[in-house]
């Protein structure tokens, strides 16, 4: 959910998060069910016209779908083979809408929107769970992965200025102990931003 | 302007004595704090936001005690860290700024305006829904500083601002600091930075050995350096 949100003011990206969240479980359950092509394939060209609505950039949507491009290359020649032409066709149909469907929700959703849902969805269950603290949680794990994967690339870099092919355990200890050390300072950030509140 | 009062304030981690009886009251606009690595400016400024609880003595803002009033304190002072990586919690810029103002309460409504009017200030309108962390260095200190003061906190406090910019984002942070109606608590290296500043604390060793207008506290900060 980094960075692929895609601002946009469709009703596609104004409808309730938690609606979206329904109809997408929805939507795939009905399509992995489905036994009949004919509807797989009313299927794909209703998601496609949601793509053309949502205004989603068409490198971006098309970098969310490829993945699994390149599995159903492997997985439908396999599954034609052993099952049928029309079995192969009906679950490549099946993924690729149901993929393009998580994408374009991705695309059109917040995190913030996201967290909210979440949060709300775990609202009943105050008594046992901080849905607030969940949600932050959430949040600070979908932050952290930038964080993480830059003092990896930056532990990358040393070595190589260095000239060093050290172990696998010559990279991790670096980069833990400087994870540790971000989490540390986010954490001082967060006290400093109220969150003890 | 926020009352900081020092008194008798001292801190030690372990057998390292980092501040020695520091006695001061920060009733001024702009001030700077200035001195070498490992001199206690640092561990100074965040005892005003209860970052850093003195271990001898104690720190008030407008007469609240900040070891037992931390959370009342931190809505009145904000803080900008040195590395604004580490001070950016959410994915987006205008989900970080909105951050500070859901902890408050507030209606959506007012989150959005206020947050809109925060990016607009800092110039980051255009990068609202944009990934936080593909900022620029520069442009990530200014969403750290949009974050804080969205808040509107009456003291921020800045603990080395500039040190991770190039030159350009450095001036360009450090006029945003001269201009800003709350006051302005500095620590930093940039000597120009605090140039015109109201007051400039000189820290050595964990102690003040300057305390005045900026020229006559960087002419001993200099000489100290020599």
């Amino acid at each position: 959910m980094i960075g692929l949100y895609s601002p946009g003011t469709s009703f596609i990206h104004r409808a309730p998060t938690l609606l979206k969240l329904f109809l997408l479980s929805l939507c795939v359950v009905m399509i992995g069910t489905s036994p009949d092509l004919r509807i797989v394939g009313a299927a794909a060209s209703g998601v496609v016209l949601l793509f053309l609505i949502a205004r989603v950039p068409v490198r971006a949507a098309a970098a969310q779908i490829a993945p699994i491009l390149l599995i159903l290359l492997v997985a439908v020649p396999i599954q034609g083979l052993l099952s049928g032409w029309t079995v192969a066709a009906l679950m490549a149909g099946r993924l690729l809408v149901a993929v393009a469907l998580a994408a374009l929700f991705t695309m059109t959703t917040t995190v913030t929107a996201v967290l909210e849902a979440f949060q709300t969805l775990l609202r009943p269950f105050r008594r046992f769970i901080d849905a607030d603290r969940v949600g932050l949680l959430v949040a600070l794990t979908i932050r952290c992965i930038p964080l993480v994967a830059d003092i990896v690339r930056e532990v990358l870099e040393a070595r190589t200025a260095r000239g060093t092919q050290g172990s696998l355990v010559s990279i991790a200890v670096p980069v833990v102990v400087r994870s540790l050390y971000a989490a540390d300072a986010l954490g001082e950030a967060l006290i400093a931003r109220g969150l003890d509140d | 302007m926020s009352i900081i009062r020092f008194e008798e304030v001292g801190h030690s981690f372990g057998d390292r004595t980092v501040l020695r009886e520091v006695n001061l009251s920060l009733t001024e606009h702009r001030i700077g704090i200035v001195g070498a690595n490992g001199s206690g400016k640092s561990t100074l400024v965040r005892m005003i936001n209860g970052l850093v609880t003195p271990t001898s003595g104690t720190v008030t803002v407008d007469a609240l005690n900040v070891a037992r009033h931390a959370r009342d304190v931190r809505r009145k002072v904000g803080f900008i860290f040195t590395n604004p990586d580490n001070q950016i919690v959410m994915p987006t810029v205008q989900e970080d700024v909105a951050f500070t103002l859901r902890r408050r309460g507030l209606s959506p409504a007012e989150i959005s305006t206020r947050t809109a009017a925060a990016l607009e200030q800092f110039g980051l309108s255009g990068h609202a829904e944009h990934p936080a962390h593909r900022l620029s260095g520069g442009q990530k200190q200014l969403l750290a500083l949009a974050a804080v003061l969205v808040a509107q906190p009456a003291t921020i406090v800045a603990d080395e601002p500039t040190t991770l910019l190039d030159a350009r984002n450095a001036r360009r942070i450090g006029e945003l600091l001269q201009t800003l109606p709350q006051q302005v608590i500095v620590v930093t290296h940039h000597l120009h930075l605090v140039e015109e500043f109201d007051r400039v604390i000189v820290i050595e060793e964990g102690e003040v050995v300057a305390d005045g207008a900026p020229a006559q506290s960087l002419a001993t900060y200099r000489a100290l350096l020599q």
